[in-house]
């Protein structure tokens, strides 16, 4: 033990700041510690992959739905209720045969948050923001999914205003599944470009 | 995690999936705070990009991101202080204050920014 006394709380130096920064907006009123609690709920708690997933499986089950989708994804994803907290412009963008569509944000971190929550660490850390650009077919290739040489794969660095959203390619054998069935099969890693659309059991 | 309810089976999630985003409480409070900042108005969502992505750039950011949370402080502090709403040197007092309240808060009871010994306002 090295404490001989019970005094023996500490903060870490940013825990320490963070309490610090919260104390001072407090007193200025400018943010309500309730409403720091409710964030982090809902972040932790409520939006996730699924949401993403939701707009996938929809886009699969419902051609006019893809339609709108591809043409104006903002609009299409707000319909359902999944609302960009940052103003920020959605893109959606579609797999196919020919290309394969991966996305990054060299910059930073910018994420599609409204549909899959907050990104994982991986997409954060230095080697996956700076690799995706040079070699995405090796980045690839380390998540486990190598695709045949004659795929080409379209790399897409978000910003602050503008996030993407990939819509997987439909796993064969899902004709006539309900769209909460074909949810279950759209992973976070196939809306981000790093895996592909599960296969049906 | 709620993923995990809703679909009722978890056996085919690919591994990270229900990783914890936040790795310490004072990691979600402070990406809350960020997001409650821009909520109110006090700064663009590009602005903060700029701040974020000044910092995440800096030489010597860790390769598996375990500071990412280290650097958007840093960059929250940083453009709070350029916005004139929470200057450096009384974030360094307050974050003193909140270390000497937390040493002197019996070990299991809440840490209050009340119990500083030595308050300096």
């Amino acid at each position: 033990m090295s404490h001989d006394h019970d005094h023996d709380n500490e903060l870490d130096p940013f825990a320490a700041r963070v309490r610090a920064l919260e104390t001072i907006l407090t007193r200025k009123g400018l943010i309500d510690p309730a409403a720091i609690d409710v964030i982090v709920d809902t972040y932790e708690t409520r939006i996730g992959p699924r949401n993403g997933a939701r707009v996938v499986a929809k886009a699969w089950a419902d051609p006019a739905f893809a339609e709108w989708l591809k043409s104006d994804a903002t609009a299409a994803i707000e319909s359902l209720s999944y609302t960009g907290r940052q103003g920020e412009h959605m893109q959606a963008v579609f797999n196919t045969e020919e290309t394969h569509n991966l996305v990054v944000c060299t910059l930073c971190s910018c994420y599609p948050w409204s549909v899959l929550g907050l990104p994982p660490v991986w997409y954060k850390a230095p080697p996956y923001r700076s690799r995706a650009v040079i070699d995405p077919r090796g980045v690839l290739e380390e998540f486990g999914l190598t695709l045949p040489a004659t795929k080409k794969i379209r790399v897409w660095d978000s910003t602050a205003e503008l996030r993407y959203l990939v819509v997987p390619m439909r796993p064969e054998g899902t004709e006539g599944w309900s769209e909460e069935r074909l949810a279950d099969l759209v992973s976070r890693d196939a809306m981000i470009g790093t895996g592909l659309a599960r296969q049906p059991a | 995690m709620s993923r995990r309810e809703a679909n009722g089976h978890a056996a085919d999630l690919p591994p990270g999936v229900d990783a914890p985003v936040f790795a310490e409480p004072w990691q979600a409070e402070a990406f809350a705070m960020t997001v409650a900042l821009h909520d109110k108005g006090l700064f663009s969502w590009s602005e903060w990009a700029q701040a974020l992505s000044a910092e995440v750039k800096k030489p010597g950011a860790a390769a598996d991101g375990h500071d990412y949370y280290e650097h958007w402080l840093a960059a929250l502090e940083s453009l709070l202080a350029s916005k004139g709403l929470a200057a450096k040197s009384d974030v360094d007092a307050m974050a003193e204050a909140w270390e000497r309240a937390a040493h002197a808060t019996p070990h299991g009871k809440p840490i209050l920014l009340e119990n500083d010994p030595s308050p300096t306002e």
